[in-house]
């Protein structure tokens, strides 16, 4: 599986999420939205910002709890819960969420 | 679903051979199911969890990292062996400092490392409801 | 005849490591990659058996795997050498034989 990204394709694993997360920049994540015909707003960056550093310093993606808890804490209690995440990413903020930010899979996340 | 007592054994150097990293990945997967997980570092085990890896020179991922997010899956009871590091030259001061943050408590950062001896770690084990051995 | 001896396990998990030291000739190699390398390191229970290897022998250890495993050389037995993996082709050439000990 590929990812046509500007022209430049890039490799996919089985479930679709980025093979090598070096090969991850914004546009790769603007790509992957609007396939789920999604504009990413501020607020999405700031999702996707806090999954990539938090990946940076702990080598995996968090979690959906842990994910809501850390963004509770760090943007605002009022964004500190599943409905907020899913309102703005319905397909599962885990998921669709790592994915756009080029993580892998979180563990535990079927 | 009842909460149960679940205890991770680990016995196994990490990178040498795979089970380390399985058993993080189970741990992080227990999270999810909300049961009073505890983590026994024991035998080589304890090489897991010392500061400094660096995997530059074996082509591997370096997954010490996560451990220090096991607080954020309220995973915070790191039983450590003194035997097991006594037996291999190392000391606490050897191992990452890994922590939790007591919500209760004002978000208070406590350490998640128990040291306990071999006798302790016995009475540990023969407490939990399940142990699973790595 | 010199021989390089690898081993891979852990001293403290498997009896390989031992074993190998037990069957050593005067002159041959011994080299710690993987989880061996945990033997490298000083006051352990296992550090005796090395020192006592290195009165008729040559031991080295991977440094990659050390570092790895986030243990400094600057704590290794003092005469065993730090090999990087130029240095472990380098043993591999100037012995006539290998024996790995899995």
């Amino acid at each position: 599986m590929a990812l046509e990204v500007n022209g430049v394709a890039v490799e996919l694993d089985e479930e679709g999420y980025l093979m090598e997360l070096e090969d991850w920049t914004p546009e790769v994540a603007k790509t992957f939205a609007a396939e789920d015909d999604i504009e990413l707003s501020e607020e999405h960056w700031d999702i996707i910002n806090f999954l990539r550093e938090y990946y940076e310093e702990y080598q995996i993606a968090p979690a959906v709890r842990v994910l809501t808890k850390a963004v509770g804490k760090r943007l605002g209690k009022e964004k500190g819960n599943s409905k907020y995440l899913y309102s703005l990413f319905p397909f599962g903020p885990g998921k669709q969420a790592c994915k756009y930010a080029g993580l892998p899979k979180p563990t535990g996340c079927v | 679903m009842a909460i149960k007592k679940f205890m991770f054994v680990n016995r196994k150097a990490p990178y040498g051979s795979v089970y380390a990293l399985e058993s993080l990945e189970v741990v992080l997967i227990s999270a999810a199911f909300d049961q009073d997980v505890s983590l026994a570092f024991l035998d080589d085990g304890v090489y897991q969890i010392t500061k400094n890896q660096d995997t530059t020179g074996i082509g591997q991922k370096n997954f010490s990292a996560a451990y220090k997010a096991l607080g954020d899956y309220e995973i915070n009871k790191l039983y450590v062996e003194k035997e097991s590091l006594e037996e291999r030259g190392l000391t606490i001061a050897d191992l990452m400092p890994l922590m939790w943050e007591d919500e209760d408590d004002d978000y208070q950062e406590k350490s998640s490392i128990y040291l306990v001896n071999r006798a302790e770690m016995a009475d540990i084990m023969a407490t939990q409801e399940v142990v699973i051995s790595f | 005849m010199a021989m390089l001896h690898i081993v891979n396990k852990s001293p403290f998990e498997r009896t390989a490591f031992e074993s190998c030291l037990k069957h050593i000739s005067v002159g041959d190699s011994v080299l710690m990659i993987e989880d061996a390398v945990v033997g490298a390191m000083q006051n352990t229970r296992f550090s005796a058996h090395i020192e006592q290897a290195l009165q008729e022998s040559s031991v080295y250890v991977l440094s990659g795997d050390l570092a790895a495993r986030g243990l400094s050389q600057e704590r290794i037995i003092s005469g065993v050498t730090a090999v990087d993996y130029e240095g472990f082709v380098d043993l591999t050439v100037e012995c006539d034989t290998t024996q790995s000990w899995l």
